[in-house]
């Protein structure tokens, strides 16, 4: 290192090539420290810890934002256990995560696998496949969505071929939440970039051992590319349920801004803004959001925990 | 090696080429579907309202510009420009804001040894994680004490903070791949911390912050939820609320130029996109990595 040839110039003698050390060197980096901190401790305490714990108050009060906040204990979750709509907010949130999240993955680990092959056009169609991560959430692409899953449009003519007549699936409860579940799927490109990164750090000699040693391209994709895959697998399906439990926009354009038909896209945000935006429960929404917050907490406490079983570090493995 | 005139090589030669065959194959097929629905609200915009929902053919065959003339009129009695200005406002400062602030937390954190500095960097990740919803309430009702509802403080206010944790990590990943030579000469010949970040460490950021910029042009954008629940008068709105607008309040006659103005509002997305590309796939597939 050239700095170790330069530092003796300095009378330090044996100090680091940095003059950090001593007392008062420390305390300077401490306040430069938390100088150059603060914008993000100001953020965090204000619109971060301070709201969290507001909110967990609220969650025990009756709160119209009119009169002051009343403690009212453990009613609002009494309930909503209770509520209907709440357990439909539920249910239909659940399915869209259960539903949504597999398939999105599995379609962008597909075509990470058929990417990751060296061909020409490969970063035109990386490029291409990504960009409906990025307009997927606008407005504008519900709209089109909303269009194209109404009678008579493309989705509804290409089902016709195949003998099934349902119409649109815009206005129809039993379907709409799937127009939904393919509007999530056709935003693959954000996982699968990340899943593409992923394979180009498989060493490509396992490949040529196991090919050698007369491995199949299934075996080699069970045996080789799973394992060493398997944190950028973990960390997508990480990111992308507790994304989907939050999905809000799409189920207000695309359906309506009831999140109906008949609360068929009742998904739990939806919810939770009507009760706390359109009628003014505070203290209802509070709650919800908690419980929100607890299931996320746990799903990803499970996940953490399921890692060790399924998720194959490098470091494990030498 | 085999030369090319041997059998054995000719046939590895030509399943190669079956086999490129086959990816073409699927990967158009792939784009045909990742493409239509763009595609679709390009020809739609250019045909008459009520064609565009029935009409089999993706592109039109007498393309009609009535819809385009048709935004002209506004809407409600706000112009269209008066929806992009006040998007575009929205977005530009939270560029400003979340370059500054989180550039500035992210060089504490790569580069700065202080007391606490770890438990910070795990509180900061734990953000991450965060469903925002629990956040939602609390904050209207702090800007509401505040009288800023209607504003575009409570939409900006968090980039300032440095409150999106993403890009801060981001920043702090690539601020440790620096050479860390570069900073310590600057220290030994006296240059302070702020010295350091603003003309050594900053410009060596540029990839970093481009991304982040980006990213975060197209979030505010594209943005929903927020102008949704912190704007009411409608000569604020930006372009989202302004859709909703002629979805919620004009007819079926209009619908020609409801689809006009998605494409309209699509277009900075995708121009950005197209310019900028490789900041944005590089800048995901870091962040799944490290």
């Amino acid at each position: 290192m050239t700095l170790v040839k330069e530092a003796p110039a300095r009378p330090a003698g044996k100090r680091s090539a940095v003059p950090v050390a001593g007392r008062r060197g420390r305390r300077r980096e401490n306040l430069a420290g938390y100088l150059f901190m603060s914008p993000w401790i100001a953020g965090f305490l204000l619109l971060t810890a301070g709201p969290m714990i507001a909110s967990l108050y609220y969650a025990f009060t009756s709160y119209n934002l009119f009169t002051p906040p009343r403690w009212v204990g453990l009613d609002n979750f009494t309930t909503m256990f209770q509520d209907p709509r709440w357990q439909k907010s539920v249910e239909v949130t659940l399915k869209y995560v259960v539903v949504a999240t597999p398939l999105k993955l599995l379609l962008a680990l597909g075509v990470a696998l058929l990417l990751a092959q060296k061909r020409r056009g490969q970063g035109l169609y990386r490029a291409a496949f990504y960009m409906p991560s990025l307009i997927g959430a606008s407005v504008s692409v519900g709209f089109v969505w909303r269009a194209l899953f109404s009678d008579d449009a493309i989705v509804d003519r290409t089902q016709k071929i195949f003998g099934l007549d349902v119409g649109g699936w815009i206005g129809n409860p039993d379907y709409v939440l799937y127009a939904l579940v393919a509007l999530s799927i056709w935003q693959f490109g954000a996982p699968m970039v990340i899943f593409l990164a992923g394979l180009k750090q498989v060493p490509q000699e396992l490949y040529e051992a196991a090919e050698m040693d007369g491995a199949g391209p299934v075996r080699r994709f069970w045996n080789i590319t799973l394992p060493m895959i398997s944190p950028v697998l973990f960390f997508n399906v990480l990111l992308e349920s507790i994304h989907a439990f939050q999905v809000f926009g799409s189920a207000y354009v695309v359906s309506d801004t009831r999140c109906g038909p008949a609360d068929a896209t009742l998904v739990y945000t939806c919810y939770l803004y009507q009760k706390g935006f359109k009628e003014a429960q505070m203290g209802f929404a509070s709650a919800m959001a908690w419980t929100l917050v607890v299931a996320v907490a746990l799903v990803t406490a499970v996940l953490f925990w399921s890692q060790k079983k399924w998720v194959h570090y490098e470091e494990a493995a030498k | 090696m085999t030369t090319a005139t041997s059998p054995v090589a000719r046939t590895a030669n030509e399943r190669r080429r079956g086999g490129s065959i086959a990816w073409h194959v699927g990967a158009l097929a792939v784009l045909a579907v990742v493409l239509y629905p763009v595609i679709w609200v390009l020809g739609a915009s250019f045909k008459p309202s009520k064609d565009i929902v029935a009409s089999i053919d993706l592109l039109p065959t007498e393309p009609v510009w009535a819809n385009f003339s048709g935004l002209a009129d506004g809407i409600s009695g706000i112009s269209i420009s008066s929806f992009f200005m006040n998007s575009l406002t929205y977005a530009v400062l939270a560029v400003a804001g979340v370059v500054l602030s989180s550039s500035l937390t992210a060089y504490a954190f790569a580069k700065i040894r202080f007391a606490g500095r770890n438990l910070l960097f795990t509180l900061m990740i734990g953000t991450l994680l965060l469903p925002y919803h629990v956040l939602l309430i609390p904050q209207y009702v702090l800007f509401r004490k505040l009288e800023l509802i209607d504003t575009l403080v409570p939409l900006v206010a968090g980039k300032f903070l440095a409150v999106e944790a993403f890009f801060v990590f981001l920043m702090v990943q690539f601020m440790r791949g620096l050479p860390r030579e570069l900073d310590e000469a600057a220290r030994l010949d006296g240059c302070g911390h702020l010295r350091i970040y603003w003309s050594i460490v900053l410009p060596l950021c540029r990839p970093a912050l481009i991304t982040s910029a980006i990213f975060t042009f197209i979030n505010a954008w594209n943005d929903f939820m927020g102008p949704l629940i912190y704007l009411n008068t409608p000569s604020k709105y930006t372009v989202s609320l302004g859709l909703m607008m002629f979805r919620d309040q004009e007819g079926i006659s209009d619908y020609g130029s409801m689809i006009a103005m998605s494409l309209v509002a699509l277009v900075p997305v995708i121009a950005f996109f197209m310019a900028f590309q490789r900041y944005l796939i590089d800048g995901m597939a870091t962040s799944g990595l490290k």
